[in-house]
């Protein structure tokens, strides 16, 4: 797009936009949004579904916005009689073949066919009720997409997706004029790694996941903002919770990121953060036992072990925590002038790109924050810092369940949940999380405020969806706690409050993050310092 | 399959002078009558040449729109830095029209010669000839004198392929034409990008009916200016124009007449009138798509593209259906609407559903169901398909609803009141 700019006005608003904007988006800058269906900017235009008719001055016919490109002095009109009328026209003609089933439908509440119907359509039909509605039987079109005939308006948007986005194109338009339909390929099923797609772009209800389905009401949903843990593209995604239980994970639109998607398994990564057996109280070792206690008493239990480990300590951490919990968490050892190792290993998978959207792929490395961590001098070389576990003085484990750290010195378990085996497993020297000294139960991702670098560097935030169960608390406010007990190193005792506070000391003493805060950072994130590089 | 009649005396045979001689289809037969003499001539000619001629003649496109054929040509980019096409509409599915099927089955050397023409005009190495899948006469007439005519080695670099339609009413519209050379859909696109910027495989690309085609050796063969005298009216229709003449007269065909001819003189004349006994009812001048006329308009009607449109129709294809007070206009005018209804390619929602729910007021209206409400319904909904959509099969719908039910009200109030037996449609 050319950086020259044309001047012109959308329902009297003056707006400059780009040479070569499409009206459907200068209005959105002038504020109005344009109804539509077929319209989506992450898609080619088609132009089909005529619900975004405008009036512009001086040309004969109504324009749709989404395939008309702005020129110099355009007078656009959304709000003329002739612009509404047409648009009024195109809703009576949607529904006459839809079915009234908005009670049963999952789409109701976040329907735009509903939403603009409610705007700007008819209050009554004209459709004699002699005529029978359109019917197709439900068809089940793969993994998790059900295609509800009857309930589609032909936008062909789940078409262009497969077609154009995802390059395997599986669905099309099936004959002709009001027997239309979205039709599959008899030998294919909409199983592409990025398929759950067409259930976003769908505007109906007509493309449901069988995920969600009949799950709960849109309006019962609270949305909060977040970052996908499934891999380390680092996808920006809305966790849709209902009662505190997260029931649905939808892309949230970043240009640089992952534009409009996301792929199935970031959407159906979800179901751990469910999980109802967490740990809900700190622990602490006594007489031989782990007993419940509060924080006062774990918090210096913790402070205990630490101070008495000489500074010589072994951080296994999970590339799934915040990068606050990784800062502080080295800073329990490092800023105290101790010796530490940090390590973290990270769950392989298989790539799955994409097609038509560069950078953008389900990756092979199953982790967040892996990025974060190196950036913070955590090591790649996870064998080495478990072997070296096991002569340390002090062994903190963050949220790593995968392995059980050995040490013959003290072990510090901050995590959901306890990992399975360990006790007794080998005996001696201590081995699994179960022998910990002392146990955090710390909140998940979905529970707390920070923030993920994605394997390109950039640092984005995610947002508390739901709340912690029992006394758990993130684990940059249990490793900032700890902190300030022993001494920040540099004498203050200064304690850490929020989310935002903990980002802001990292701020100012790791140079990738030198700047940064997250007034900066937003919703979309930004770029961390990318002349720092990355420790060996 | 002879062809029906001998020319009547007022008719002015330029492209159907030949139609009735077997002889005419061969390659030898079409060399003894003078033609491919002008094809060696314009491949010898400055493009530009070629396009100022027929651009001088006042050649206007006859598959309906009536777009001046030079002009079109003249859109081509001038500088040529991508490969240029050429695509000939024959796939003629409009209702009432069949005169490209005649040139085909009698005189496909003249198509032939003339895309070659229009080919070297447009600077286009490849012609596709886009046949509509039901003409299987015309295929076969075309196939032998293209593998005829590509072994005497006319067409010099010109590359000319016959590409057969599947049987869509839409796939005649330009852009849906070229989708379904390409392997797509024949879903129309959206205009801008147009033809000559992006078309057939996103080349510049220029489309034409057979028709015209056909006319374009004629007009290098005697000049623009023989071209433009063949007009008896306006300066903007000039030549001759077949008019495909359906319905009910006595006798029913394709008479080629020169632009402004009195469309009374072609139907009582030439079509020798109407059945015994029965009198003229209404008249559509110009294929399916076009606006109705009337008796009295139909008999002071001109046939030329000002002529019909100051009758409030158009001049379309020329496809001439002719109704006698026999007639049941609404029985009509569903068969119209239903036509519509199953031809559209479903992507613009007024026409999707419009031209279905219109066709299913009609049955219900025809079916003695029908209410006062009604009428005012349909016209609203053809008001709602009319110039809204990308193409104009929507509006093609509605043309006829609108002015059937705007001169033929009487014939719906008779329905719906129960003053006429109803009619039961499957």
């Amino acid at each position: 797009m050319s950086t020259e700019l044309i001047n012109l006005t959308v329902d009297d608003v003056p707006v400059s936009v780009p040479k070569g904007t499409l009206v459907i988006e200068a209005a959105k800058q002038a504020g109005v949004l344009v109804p539509h269906y077929c319209y989506h900017p992450g898609l080619p235009v088609a132009g089909v579904c005529r619900m975004c008719l405008v009036e512009i001055e001086k040309q004969p016919k109504l324009a749709i916005a989404c395939a008309t490109q702005v020129a110099e002095g355009m007078v656009v009109k959304t709000q003329s009689s002739a612009a509404k009328s047409a648009r009024t026209g195109v809703l009576e003609f949607l529904l006459i073949n839809h079915p009234l089933d908005c009670p049963i439908c999952d789409q109701a509440g976040e329907c735009e066919l509903q939403d603009f119907t409610f705007q700007e359509g008819r209050p009554a039909t004209r459709y004699s009720p002699v005529y029978a509605k359109r019917f197709n039987p439900v068809e089940d079109f793969g993994p998790d997409v059900l295609y509800v005939p009857n309930r589609c308006i032909l936008c062909t948007r789940c078409v262009r997706f497969m077609e154009d986005v995802a390059k395997e194109p599986v669905l099309n338009v099936s004959e002709r004029g009001d027997r239309a339909f979205i039709g599959i390929h008899p030998e294919a099923r909409l199983d592409h790694p990025w398929a759950g797609n067409v259930v976003d772009l769908c505007p109906v209800g007509s493309l449901l996941s069988k995920d969600f389905l009949h799950k709960a009401r849109a309006w019962e949903l609270d949305k909060s903002a977040s970052i996908c843990t499934g891999c380390s593209q680092g996808c920006n995604i809305t966790l849709d919770t209902r009662e505190g239980v997260v029931v649905r994970v939808r892309p949230r639109p970043n240009l640089e990121v992952n534009r409009y998607f996301i792929c199935d398994h970031g959407r159906m990564s979800y179901r751990w953060m469910n999980r109802g057996d967490r740990i809900e109280a700190p622990l602490v070792r006594r007489g031989g036992e782990l007993h419940a206690t509060d924080w006062d008493e774990a918090l210096e239990a913790a402070a205990t072990l630490l101070r008495g480990a000489a500074r010589r300590g072994v951080v296994l951490a999970s590339p799934r925590a915040s990068t606050e919990a990784l800062f502080f968490a080295r800073e329990l050892f490092r800023a105290r002038g101790g010796d530490w190792r940090g390590a973290f290993q990270v769950v392989m998978g298989e790539e799955a790109a994409l097609a038509a959207v560069p950078n953008l792929a389900l990756r092979a490395e199953r982790a967040p924050n892996a990025r974060g961590a190196e950036l913070l001098g955590y090591g790649r070389d996870y064998a080495a810092a478990v072997a070296a576990a096991e002569t340390a003085a002090v062994l903190l484990v963050l949220d790593e369940p995968e392995i059980a750290g050995r040490t013959q010195g003290a072990l510090i378990y901050a995590g959901t949940v306890l990992p399975a085996g360990g006790r007794g497993e080998a005996g001696g020297g201590g081995g699994g999380a179960r022998d910990a000294q002392v146990v955090f139960p710390i909140a998940n991702v979905a529970e707390e405020e920070g923030t993920f670098v994605n394997r390109d560097g950039r640092v984005q935030r995610y947002f508390q969806a739901k709340p912690t169960p029992g006394m758990a608390r993130p684990a940059w406010w249990v490793f900032s706690e700890l902190l300030a007990i022993l001494g920040n190193g540099d004498g203050t005792e200064a304690r850490v409050a929020t989310a935002a506070a903990a980002f802001d000391r990292l701020a100012s003493s790791v140079d990738a993050f030198r700047g940064l805060s997250y007034t900066h950072l937003g919703l979309a994130g930004v770029p961390a310092s990318s002349t720092v590089p990355v420790p060996a | 399959m002879g062809y029906p009649h001998k020319p009547h005396p007022r008719e002015t045979v330029v492209l159907s002078r030949h139609f009735g001689e077997a002889d005419a289809r061969t390659y030898k037969g079409w060399v003894k009558r003078g033609g491919y003499e002008v094809l060696a001539q314009a491949l010898a000619m400055e493009p530009g040449r070629v396009t100022d001629i027929v651009k001088e003649s006042g050649l206007r496109g006859r598959g309906g729109a009536g777009f001046p054929t030079g002009l079109k040509w003249s859109f081509m980019p001038k500088e040529k830095n991508k490969p240029h096409f050429l695509c000939v509409n024959a796939d003629e599915s409009e209702p009432g029209t069949f005169k490209d099927r005649e040139i085909m089955r009698w005189t496909p050397h003249a198509l032939l010669e003339g895309s070659a023409i229009a080919a070297h005009a447009i600077q286009a190495e490849v012609v596709y000839v886009y046949i509509r899948g039901e003409f299987t006469e015309p295929w076969d007439f075309m196939a032998r004198a293209l593998a005829e005519a590509n072994d005497a080695r006319v067409f010099g670099a010109i590359k000319i392929y016959l590409h057969r339609g599947a049987g869509a009413y839409i796939c005649g519209e330009e852009t849906a034409l070229m989708n379904s050379i390409e392997g797509k859909r024949g879903n129309p696109r959206i205009k801008p990008p147009f033809p000559a910027a992006a078309g057939v495989f996103g080349m510049p690309t220029t489309i034409n009916n057979v028709e015209t085609l056909a006319a374009v050796p004629q007009i290098l063969k005697h000049g623009a200016a023989w071209y433009k005298g063949l007009s008896l009216s306006s300066p903007k229709s000039t030549g001759t124009k077949l008019f495909s003449v359906c319905g009910h007269v006595q006798k029913p065909g394709n008479y080629e007449v020169t632009m402004g001819f009195p469309l009374k003189d072609l139907l009582y004349d030439l079509c020798g009138g109407m059945r015994p006994g029965r009198t003229l009812k209404a008249c559509i001048p110009g294929g399916s798509s076009v606006p109705i006329l009337n008796r009295e308009e139909t008999e002071s009607c001109l046939l030329d593209y000002e002529g019909v449109v100051d009758k409030g129709s158009m001049l379309g294809s020329g496809g001439v259906i002719v109704f006698d007070d026999s007639t049941d206009m609404v029985y009509q005018i569903m068969r119209l609407a239903r036509f519509y209804a199953h031809e559209s390619c479903a992507q613009c929602t007024q026409c999707r559903e419009g031209t279905a729910w219109t066709t299913k007021i009609l049955e219900r209206i025809l079916s003695g169901r029908g209410t006062t409400a009604d009428l005012d319904l349909l016209l609203d909904l053809s008001e709602n398909m009319t110039g809204k959509t990308i193409c104009v099969l929507s509006d093609s719908c509605a043309a006829p609803v609108v002015s059937g039910i705007k001169k033929f009200k009487s014939e719906f109030e008779d329905y719906i009141a129960g003053r006429r037996k109803p009619v039961m449609v499957a």
